[in-house]
């Protein structure tokens, strides 16, 4: 995974708060997954038997290398949060293998562990989740909320606990003396500042970010954007981002996997996915995007018909009912995710002769040039219309 | 919406220009003119003043974007145009004249919704029967005991001097007309048997039965994904140009935005901060909060994983209203002893968009805190 991604001149390192750097990071993979399938069974009649399996998550397979921030996007009921919970052990999956390099250089699998193995695992891996609301107690302060899991793992002195608990404030940006606040008194934003210290109390090696910032309003949404990003940097932080929203997932991912319907239908390097997808969802999902600009109306194009029921899969590809580009293949065999070209992997049987609209094309000028899309930083009409605009706070 | 073709084939920043210069050309008369809206709400720990002082108008045939973020007063300011704010919401001042001229079976009406009581019968004719809703949450809007086409019926029935028989057919009507698949069929379906994306459709047939002139969209395609949102959203442009109905349509998303609207209030926390033609917003912001809100959503064609510009801060609580500008402490442009003493008047300089900021103009509100 050490190459660059064709066609992309990799950008020199100016600005000293982003990379901007195409690279995807290299080195031996963090996490493992593979052939991992988890199933929920439907239960019914006066019995309450079995009659049917939600296939959530069927067959996904990807990896985490070090320092990467892998983001899975899909509509709802793709099966993304349930891929990212089982990578924790949050459910437990039905079959496949979750394996993870730890920091002694042993490789586990953490879907086979036993719970009792489990404990010192969660050290190194840890989650922030959606809701900023109702994922800290109301009824304990900033202190308590992010030195428990310091208290379970081992830090009894109230001292060394405060310690680190001022330490971790710092680096979320939030005051040290807040420690001794209840959460009501913050807002979503620095709430979701809070989970973030606690997910990195205990120095964990991958987060697992689910929708970590939806349920931010945009202003606060990227302050949390820029904090995930600057502490992945410093800390060398691997990432697994669940999230829906695909200029979020462009904006922070090294390499993206697109799910539908409990299977990856595409997995490639951000650039690569975004200019040139190969996969008819993945185009369809971006064409999908309002685009922030009154001088690009194109028609969106939506998809026919819904997302697929887990429950009752469509024969052959899952998309197929919904692609434009259909054939009688795809109705009767279901495609494998494969290899097309170096870290570009798709399952579709028509990748090969496809050429689709990347979001390149989605450009009026058509050209595929980075353009500030009426963005104020460099639009022209924003220089004159006002005094000069404040920089990057 | 229908001058967009010709315009888009300009170049950008001559049409830009020249959108300054001219007038903004919007059609005829208002149908709704709201004008110092203030809705409070007192609660124990004091009065939270959600919507405080916004003017707007909605012109026929045109579809106007409230933008703003959570607490920002946009979901409240148009519950406030239709009654709808409850206990121990209240409408403490300001008109919101309603304006149709007879036409469809209707007779013309002149009234400022806002002196109405919110049971009386009056407001009840106008609500649903003249300006209908689109609610966020489609689950909500259909009770589950009773079946879509019902319901649409029932609406129809209320608002309209028609037999069962021809309202079941007009029903039917709405629901091929919003694309529902076999509407004969659905009309007898019960809203939990429908995905999201149908039961979006159906209560858009539902607020649309009564041939509403003003149609009211909160957030309509929050709740649903990206690619059923763009159906839904192609559904309102058709609709919008095949009726010529008048939109509001209230959102957080400047992608839907910049798609839909024609013009566009920018509020927070209660107020106006700048309105205008949706291409002077996006692409000649004056208030910084506008740009602030424009910048700090990634793009899908921008540069990935560089920092974001941010605006410092967070929306403040609704009791703890900053004095003067509600904006002055996340400012980055804020003049200390000005921005933070008095409220900056809604003005406009040199045919401009008119903008609530003293960057621009120096006329501050006169009531202000």
């Amino acid at each position: 995974m050490s190459e660059t991604a064709p066609g992309s001149a990799p950008a020199e390192r100016t600005d000293h708060r982003g990379d901007g750097d195409d690279r995807v990071p290299g080195g031996p993979p963090l996490l493992q997954v593979r052939n991992l399938k988890k199933h929920f069974p439907i239960t019914g009649g006066f019995f309450q038997r079995v009659v049917g399996q939600v296939r959530a998550v069927d067959d996904v397979s990807f990896d985490v290398h070090e320092g990467e921030i892998l983001s899975l996007v899909g509509e709802s009921g793709c099966g993304k949060t349930t891929t990212a919970r089982c990578v924790l052990r949050a459910l437990d999956p039905t079959a496949g293998e979750v394996l993870f390099r730890r920091a002694d250089g042993e490789t586990v699998d953490v879907a086979k562990l036993r719970e009792s193995e489990l404990r010192p695992l969660w050290r190194e891996m840890q989650m922030i989740f959606q809701d900023p609301f109702g994922s800290l107690n109301p009824r304990k302060n900033l202190l308590e909320i992010i030195g428990e899991p310091l208290y379970v793992q081992g830090v009894t002195s109230r001292q060394a606990r405060m310690d680190r608990v001022a330490e971790l404030l710092n680096l979320v940006g939030l005051r040290p003396e807040y420690m001794h606040r209840f959460p009501h008194a913050f807002s979503g934003g620095q709430r979701q500042r809070v989970v973030i210290a606690r997910a990195l109390a205990l120095e964990p090696r991958l987060v697992v970010a689910d929708e970590a910032v939806s349920a931010l309003d945009v202003s606060v949404q990227a302050q949390i954007l820029n904090l995930l990003l600057d502490l992945q940097r410093r800390l060398n932080l691997s990432y697994l981002f669940v999230a829906h929203d695909l200029s979020i997932v462009k904006h922070i991912s090294h390499r993206v996997a697109v799910m539908y319907v409990g299977k990856i239908a595409e997995l490639a390097p951000t650039d690569d996915l975004f200019r040139r997808p190969k996969h008819p969802y993945t185009s369809a999902l971006m064409k999908a995007v309002p685009v922030a600009d009154p001088d690009h109306r194109a028609a969106l194009q939506g998809l026919p018909g819904e997302v697929a029921n887990p429950a009752d899969p469509p024969s052959g590809c899952y998309f197929h009912p919904r692609c434009p580009f259909a054939e009688e293949r795809c109705r009767t065999e279901t495609p494998q995710l494969r290899e097309l070209a170096p870290g570009h992997h798709v399952s579709c049987h028509r990748a090969e002769e496809l050429d689709l609209d990347g979001i390149g094309d989605l450009e009026s000028g058509g050209d595929g040039a980075e353009r500030p899309f009426g963005r104020a930083p460099a639009a022209p009409a924003s220089a004159d219309a006002a005094p000069p605009a404040e920089g990057p706070s | 919406m229908q001058q967009t073709p010709t315009r888009t084939d300009r170049d950008p920043d001559r049409a830009r220009d020249a959108d300054r210069t001219a007038a903004p050309e919007r059609p005829g008369e208002p149908i709704l003119s709201v004008r110092g809206l203030k809705t409070h709400f007192a609660t124990d720990e004091g009065v939270v003043r959600a919507v405080d002082g916004v003017d707007f108008d909605l012109h026929p045939g045109e579809v106007l974007g409230i933008v703003g973020e959570s607490g920002c007063g946009k979901s409240i300011t148009m519950k406030s145009v239709m009654r709808l704010v409850q206990h121990p919401g209240r409408i403490v001042a300001g008109e919101i004249r309603y304006r149709r001229p007879a036409g469809d079976g209707k007779k013309a009406i002149d009234v400022d919704l806002a002196t109405l009581r919110p049971q009386g019968r009056a407001i009840r004719r106008i609500r649903g029967g003249d300006i209908a809703l689109i609610p966020q949450e489609p689950m909500a809007s259909f009770s589950p005991l009773h079946s879509i086409g019902d319901q649409i019926v029932e609406a129809i029935l209320l608002h309209q001097r028609v037999g069962r028989r021809e309202a079941k057919r007009i029903a039917i009507e709405k629901l091929a007309e919003v694309g529902m698949p076999n509407p004969q069929q659905r009309f007898d379906a019960y809203s939990w048997q429908l995905s999201g994306g149908l039961r979006q459709r159906a209560v858009i047939a539902l607020a649309l039965s009564c041939n509403p002139s003003v149609l009211v969209a909160d957030e309509p395609t929050t709740a649903i994904d990206v690619t059923t949102q763009a159906q839904v959203l192609e559904l309102l442009k058709d609709l919008q140009r095949d009726h010529g109905s008048s939109i509001v349509f209230i959102t957080h998303d400047l992608g839907v935005i910049a798609q839909l609207a024609d013009h566009v209030v920018v509020m927070y926390l209660g107020r106006v901060m700048e309105q205008g033609p949706v291409r002077d917003i996006f692409h000649a912001p004056q208030h910084p909060y506008t740009r602030a809100l424009l910048q700090s959503v990634p793009s899908l064609h921008a540069e990935p994983r560089v920092a974001l510009p941010t605006v410092s801060g967070s929306i403040p609580h609704p009791l703890h209203r900053p004095t003067g500008c509600p904006f002055h402490p996340r400012c980055p442009d804020a003049m200390p002893g000005r921005c933070d003493v008095a409220m900056p008047a809604m003005a406009s300089v040199d045919g401009r968009p008119p903008v609530a900021c003293f960057l621009h103009h120096d006329q501050a509100e006169e009531d202000a805190a």
